[in-house]
């Protein structure tokens, strides 16, 4: 059996496991064993690639295999990894380790809680492995769906107007995803679903004209993309801690992996035609999105429309098709969802103390729980791009490689894109000072107590691979930018 | 003598009604339990029947079967038999125990029609096998006569029923008019797409329209949901509506395969209308039995989407479509009877927090809706996938789009009922309860036909091979 399957076949187990396990403390057992298998497996794969590509395999993927499914639609399992696809699963292991420590007292159904938590998870990771078109899109709308309950059942706040937005809109753009497709796959000839065959055969430049927009609107929904991102910020805040982190950090990225991978890897023509449209839109949502946060008082609204500003970031320089810029893009889908799980993780330990997450309500909180305070601040920095932590990183190089494209257009985009970077210091410097430092306002505040050794299992792992990556980038860039080359090669044509 | 062999699904289901009656006659009442085993043992044995009825002609080319014809008469019998086990818990009720036999004999006879009408060779036996199916159908919505939406459901039924069966007629007879025979092969050969054909066309797809509950022929679907008893319903839903789609196909590929310009025009406009409306009012409506027939009606709207592809992978793609209905709708409708049988009420609020007192029904009730919603890995999104695909491929690239764009909305209301029995909260849930070992049987067949067809693929496979020699 290949290897890449155990990454579908791990979930699988784990929700044989808690359909069997009998009390909460087996739950919790099936979970962190499981969760740590998969991490495991995430960083020997990562280590085995770099080892693989060191030794000279000059493949596109590795570890490849493919078995015929649905044999009169040329549909297969397929799998496969490139470098993107390598760092976005130890991305997603990460996220569903410490996911798991975050939600670690969650009540009540504990149990159908991580049903819906580990089904989330296996779309997640079988959609990264994924090489054949019909599969790819099965596990990405096995990802979608167990949002709705995990939203509406555990949530807080408004969580079934918020709930049923989420998934709706969502859905709304896997529809535009189909049939995007569909096109794509009777464009091609309706021979194979199979991506690396695809991209070998031509598809008529009349077919990508039209469906490429479809295609790339449809996993641009999922990737925030203006004026379609309103799900993010309500979905995020009424989402449970684990939720929002698995969500904002991996879920986002089947967003900008889909376009990518799919959209302008099999349809260049049709991004050199729609590039430019699809780029004024990333840009509008990358200053829009800071924009937002900075007047909200929601520290979840916050986050999340930091996410909006975030992931059009990973758009934009996906769109600014040059290597180093989309080298850029997947660093910053690495970092953000690094960064971003530790923000909501972090928000929701803070706000299972304090019962607000409104900024005014809060204040002088670095004095009564130290911890969570310094991650916080460590989150804030790495957010707006302090050097040695991940969020730098990864936006000098997109900035780097979108000025690279030098006409007056991609300029002007590049430079009012740029701007984000202060705007994002205004607001995270702004809650920084008003929740953490001064004195505290509220007497209740004073008794409550710092992190757990759950807490602070998943704060410091998340702090860890943060920093990891923003002292220690070559690994991940290396890794990524040889995967990158063949797209870029493929949209230059 | 072969091509009496081709008929042996036909000729058993006769000897099995033969066997109802007398069993109904002799079995001392109540006898509703004994004749439930003996009509699931019926068609179980009927279903091996028709999966092994070899393909042949009979009656000079009146009754022709094909290999697709008796894998759907399969579907339709498994279907039958699923509700048969579900029907246990109503036909205990004292005022109508006593009338099993009469249940399982009626079902039996509209199956039998419906046979007729899935390998039928000409207009004639299409025709014959419409009645039967028809008017026995009738007897069985107003079976609960002393309840009175059920007398008036029933009424409602009769009555556009003759009417549908007197606009086809009046099609088939221009088309016997201007072609001479009633033979399908025949008339095939004669048609060139003239006016009056057109018109024959239009009147018997009309007809045909009012049995599957395509918008603008969808009216008397909600009343006679909602009076019918619920497993009649149910059956109504899916095997009835099957059966005719099924027709509808092969009569539009058959017959009127010189025309597919027309015909594919009209279709197309029709799929779009009828998912768009019912799915519009879906969402408005309280009462489950009514729900499920708007949404049922939106499902027949994707179910011609492979008719409208109008190829050997259209076709494919319909009979599985319809398996992966059948399961899918028969268990929210299972479930909807339980629970009227258990609380009186089949509104939806009856199905708040649901989930506390009796998970495992709300477990199969929501993998039910989410397959019927198209999400995977449930069997129903690869059946949307499928003939999305069919369809697209035959290039009618919009109308896959506007229905794709629906699904969202039947997902929404598909969640409302997720979202009633999973986080609205209430001080009175129906209570726990448990029911009867044949219906549990029934509801896990139906799980495991959600979680087994799509993702083992050999379902689809047989049945586009099958397809293939049409």
């Amino acid at each position: 059996m290949n290897i890449l399957s155990l990454f579908v076949l791990i979930p699988l187990l784990m929700l044989l496991g808690l359909w069997i396990a009998r009390n909460v403390s087996q739950v919790k057992g099936v979970m962190v064993v499981g969760s740590s298998a998969l991490l495991v497996l995430a960083t020997w794969l990562t280590v085995a690639y770099i080892g693989m590509r060191q030794a000279g395999a000059t493949e596109e993927m590795l570890f490849t295999d493919s078995i015929m499914w649905y044999a009169p639609l040329h549909i297969c399992y397929s799998v496969g990894v490139d470098g993107i696809s390598v760092v976005m699963l130890l991305l997603s292991a990460i996220i569903v380790f410490t996911g798991t420590f975050a939600s670690w007292k969650l009540k009540p159904l504990t149990k159908e809680y991580f049903l819906w938590f580990t089904l989330l998870s296996t779309g997640v990771f079988g959609f990264f492995i994924s090489t054949d078109l019909f599969t790819m899109f099965m596990f990405y709308e096995v990802a979608l769906i167990p949002m709705y309950l995990l939203i509406g059942v555990w949530g807080s706040g408004r969580k079934e107007y918020s709930a049923m937005k989420l998934t709706l809109m969502l859905m709304g753009g896997s529809a535009f995803l189909l049939i995007g497709i569909l096109g794509i796959y009777y464009g091609a000839g309706g021979e194979t679903m199979n991506i690396l065959e695809i991209v070998k055969l031509k598809i008529p430049t009349e077919i990508q004209q039209i469906f490429f927009p479809l295609t790339f609107l449809g996993f641009g929904v999922l990737g925030a993309l203006f004026p379609f991102h309103t799900w993010s910020p309500d979905g995020h805040a009424s989402a449970p801690t684990a939720v929002s982190m698995l969500h904002a950090g991996v879920l986002m990225k089947l967003g900008g992996y889909g376009c990518f991978r799919v959209a302008m890897y099999l349809m260049p023509t049709g991004a050199a035609i729609w590039g430019d449209f699809f780029l004024i839109l990333t840009t509008i949502s990358v200053v829009y999105g800071a924009f937002s946060a900075v007047v909200q008082t929601d520290l979840k609204y916050i986050n999340a429309y930091s996410s909006v500003s975030h992931c059009g970031l990973v758009l934009f320089a996906l769109l600014m098709m040059t290597r180093v810029s989309a080298t850029g893009a997947i660093l910053q889908m690495l970092s953000h969802g690094l960064m971003t799980a530790l923000f909501f993780a972090l928000i929701g330990m803070i706000y299972g103390r304090t019962h607000t997450r409104d900024i005014r309500q809060l204040s002088g909180l670095m004095k009564i729980m130290p911890f969570l305070s310094v991650g916080y601040v460590i989150a804030g920095l790495a957010n707006l791009g302090l050097p040695g932590l991940s969020g730098f990183i990864a936006e000098m190089t997109v900035f780097t490689g979108s000025f690279q494209v030098n006409d007056v257009f991609h300029r002007t985009c590049t430079v009012i894109a740029t701007t984000s970077i202060v705007i994002t210091a205004v607001y995270i410097l702004r809650v920084v000072g008003k929740i953490l430092y001064g004195t505290c306002d509220n007497p209740e505040h004073l008794k409550l107590t710092d992190a757990t050794w759950d807490e602070r299992l998943s704060v410091i792992c998340l702090i860890a691979a943060v920093a990891g990556l923003g002292l220690a980038p070559w690994w991940a860039s290396d890794v990524i930018s040889g995967s990158v080359e063949p797209i870029i090669s493929q949209l230059m044509r | 003598m072969n091509g009496f062999l081709s008929m042996q699904a036909e000729f058993g289901m006769v000897a099995a009604i033969v066997v109802m009656l007398l069993a109904d006659l002799i079995l001392k009442r109540p006898n509703h339990k004994p004749l439930q085993a003996l009509a699931v043992v019926l068609t179980l044995a009927l279903t091996v029947l028709c999966l092994t009825e070899p393909a042949g002609e009979a009656f000079g080319g009146m009754y022709v079967n094909t290999s697709i014809a008796s894998a759907v008469k399969a579907i339709l019998t498994a279907g039958t038999l699923l509700v048969f086990t579900l029907a246990g818990r109503w036909l205990e009720r004292e005022d109508t125990s006593y009338k099993a036999g009469e249940f399982y004999m009626l079902t039996l006879s509209t199956l039998f029609g419906m046979y007729l009408m899935v390998s039928s060779g000409s207009f004639l036996t299409f025709y014959i096998g419409l009645e039967t199916a028809s008017i026995p159908m009738a007897c069985l919505v107003a079976l609960d006569k002393w309840r009175r939406h059920s007398a008036e459901a029933g009424a409602k039924f009769i009555l556009s029923s003759m009417f549908s069966s007197a606009l086809m007629l009046y099609g088939v007879s221009m088309l016997y008019g201007t072609s001479g025979t009633a033979y399908f092969t025949d008339a095939a050969a004669m048609l060139a797409g003239t006016p009056l054909q057109i018109a024959a066309m239009v009147l018997f797809f009309a007809g045909l329209g009012f049995k599957i509950s395509l918008v603008p022929f969808h009216a008397w679907t909600p009343d006679t949901y909602q009076g019918a008893p619920t497993p009649v319903t149910g059956y109504l839903s899916v095997v009835s509506k099957g059966a005719a789609a099924f027709a509808l196909t092969a009569i539009l590929m058959k017959v009127f395969g010189q025309m597919v310009e027309n015909w594919s025009l009209l279709l197309g406009i029709v799929i779009v209308v009828t998912i768009t409306v019912a799915n519009l009012f879906a969402v408005l409506q309280k009462d489950m039995k009514r729900f499920m027939a708007y949404s049922s009606i939106s499902q027949a709207g994707y179910l011609v989407l492979g008719t409208l592809a109008g190829s050997g992978q259209g076709m494919a793609s319909l009979v599985y479509y319809l398996a992966v209905y059948v399961v899918a709708n028969l268990a929210i409708f299972g479930i909807i009877g339980i629970v009227e049988q258990q609380t009186g009420r089949t509104d939806r609020d009856a199905y708040n927090g649901f989930y506390r007192t009796n998970p495992h029904l709300t477990f199969i009730m929501t993998l039910a809706l989410f397959s019927l919603g198209g999400i995977p890995p449930f069997a129903g999104f690869f059946s949307k996938f499928f003939v999305f695909a069919s369809a697209f491929h035959a290039g009618h690239w919009l109308v896959v789009f506007l229905a794709l764009v629906n699904t969202i909305i039947s997902l929404y209301y598909y969640l409302l009922i997720v979202k009633a029995m999973f986080i609205t909260q209430t001080d009175s849930p129906a209570p726990a309860f448990k029911s009867p070992a044949l219906a549990r049987t029934g509801l896990v067949i139906c799980l495991a036909g959600i979680l087994v067809l799509g993702i083992c693929s050999g379902v689809y496979d047989w049945l586009s091979e099958l397809s293939m020699q049409f």
